[in-house]
């Protein structure tokens, strides 16, 4: 997985360090490989049938891991990386939030 | 429905299924160019359901899809040569990423969807393949409790499928992992360049208003030269803030995607500079670097929305500093402008 890492950086896709949330509780893990399928930045590898966390700060917070996960081993506070759904849900006094569903712009 | 992606229907166990066309036609090209300048972009739909690719039978796959018209098209022209069942749900017209975010792409809508077209009469398997790119809003094991169904993630992009298919539904790590390559942040600028489409034209409107101006009083030739020169100034600080630094955004120092458009930003400001077109004193000078840098900064940090690798928190913390510093630049900025058109230093 080292070498995702190196592609990463070397195409500066990377965001911020030591920022993302996400969190593997790894007595739970059943070693089902779901998170290691959904997750779109392979911030996931399976070692000795356990989830570990390989590339934690290429983590976004989409929250699929969580999501796809039977035993409840990970959390993450999943939500959108978009300034105007941030500043959105400021104007609105709610969650962060894009405008998708009813009218407007969409990110 | 007679819609001309529609080239007939098929009868199942449970009723007819519309059959549907692999190929794009004309108005699919001409309306997918539309959508990506965000011209009726939000309304762009077909009817959710279930539908019918080549002469698909009990024993066929189901894939699984959004209703978004520009998803549907893709994912229809990805399956060019299978016989296929494509189950649409309903998620407003969004794209399957940003539903599967909300949820609308998600559980509930593929349950009550998998119900609603019997699709357990129509096939004899239990296995749907979904969209990689889904998982944020689907949960694989609690389809499989409530339906039976068990979902299959697929690759992130539909034009994989077929590779998808032939590797035995086994997707590569490069199937699995989202990028976002030059051609793809470049299909995005006409969409970053329509979204604020009213504010971008009125706040030159005001500067050309305001350049009258003067410690005489107002003169409208002034409104006119001077106005000009700021709108222009204006356009530059957009499209460096909207399409040059999506473009260049790998290549650009620094993370921050504030940064990046500040740097761009000054860097135009800096060859408007060279060229006179910063205006004659020191004050209107200075207030262009602030207006420009502090714009095209803000425009720039809007990009993580469209970005697909940005996380929640990393753009709040990006945004805690940036943003009172964006909107102090610009307010600085603006005052210093009005201030140069009575005193010239």
């Amino acid at each position: 997985m080292g070498h995702l890492k190196i592609y990463y950086c070397m195409n500066g896709f990377v965001y911020l360090s030591n920022v993302a949330t996400l969190e593997l509780d790894q007595e739970k893990c059943n070693g089902c490989k779901m998170c290691s399928i959904v997750c779109p930045h392979n911030v996931f590898m399976i070692e000795n049938r356990k989830a570990v966390i390989v590339n934690k700060d290429l983590c976004m917070e989409c929250g699929a891991c969580e999501k796809n996960c039977s035993e409840h081993a990970i959390s993450v506070r999943s939500g959108v990386g978009c300034a105007a759904g941030i500043i959105n849900g400021i104007l609105r006094g709610t969650e962060p939030t894009c405008d998708c569903s009813s009218s407007g712009n969409c990110c | 429905m007679n819609a001309d992606y529609i080239s007939g229907s098929m009868a199942t166990t449970a009723g007819t299924v519309p059959r549907i066309s692999t190929s794009w036609s004309i108005v699919d090209i001409l309306n997918t160019i539309r959508v990506r300048w965000a011209i009726g972009r939000m309304n762009y739909k077909v009817e959710p359901g279930l539908y019918a690719i080549g002469n698909p039978d009990a024993g066929s796959e189901v894939f699984v899809s959004s209703n978004f018209k520009l998803t549907f098209d893709h994912v229809r022209r990805a399956l060019a040569g299978l016989d296929a069942w494509l189950l649409i749900l309903d998620t407003r017209g969004i794209n399957v990423w940003c539903a599967a975010g909300k949820g609308t792409f998600g559980t509930m809508e593929m349950v009550s969807r998998i119900g609603k077209v019997d699709l357990g009469k129509i096939v004899t398997h239990r296995r749907l393949i979904v969209p990689q790119l889904g998982a944020p809003g689907v949960s694989a094991h609690e389809v499989k409790a409530q339906t039976g169904f068990r979902v299959v993630y697929g690759p992130v992009r539909a034009g994989d499928i077929s590779e998808f298919m032939k590797l035995g539904m086994k997707a590569t790590p490069e199937m699995r992992t989202v990028e976002f390559p030059f051609w793809e942040r470049m299909k995005l600028v006409p969409v970053e360049l329509s979204y604020g489409r009213y504010y971008l034209l009125l706040v030159p409107a005001l500067f050309i208003l305001l350049s009258g101006l003067n410690r005489n009083g107002y003169s409208a030739d002034l409104a006119f030269a001077d106005g000009l020169r700021a709108s222009f100034n204006l356009v530059v600080a957009y499209l460096a803030g909207l399409a040059v630094t999506p473009l260049l955004l790998p290549w650009i120092p620094f993370r921050r995607f504030a940064l990046k458009g500040l740097l761009v930003g000054w860097i135009f400001t800096f060859v408007l500079y060279i060229l006179h077109m910063t205006g004659q004193g020191r004050i209107e000078n200075a207030s262009w670097f602030l207006m420009i840098g502090g714009l095209s900064s803000f425009l720039a940090m809007n990009f993580t929305g469209s970005s697909t690798f940005t996380s929640l928190s990393g753009v709040q913390k990006e945004m805690k500093t940036a943003l009172p510093l964006q909107i102090g630049m610009a307010a600085l900025g603006f005052v210093l402008w009005v201030i140069s058109k009575f005193i010239t230093v």
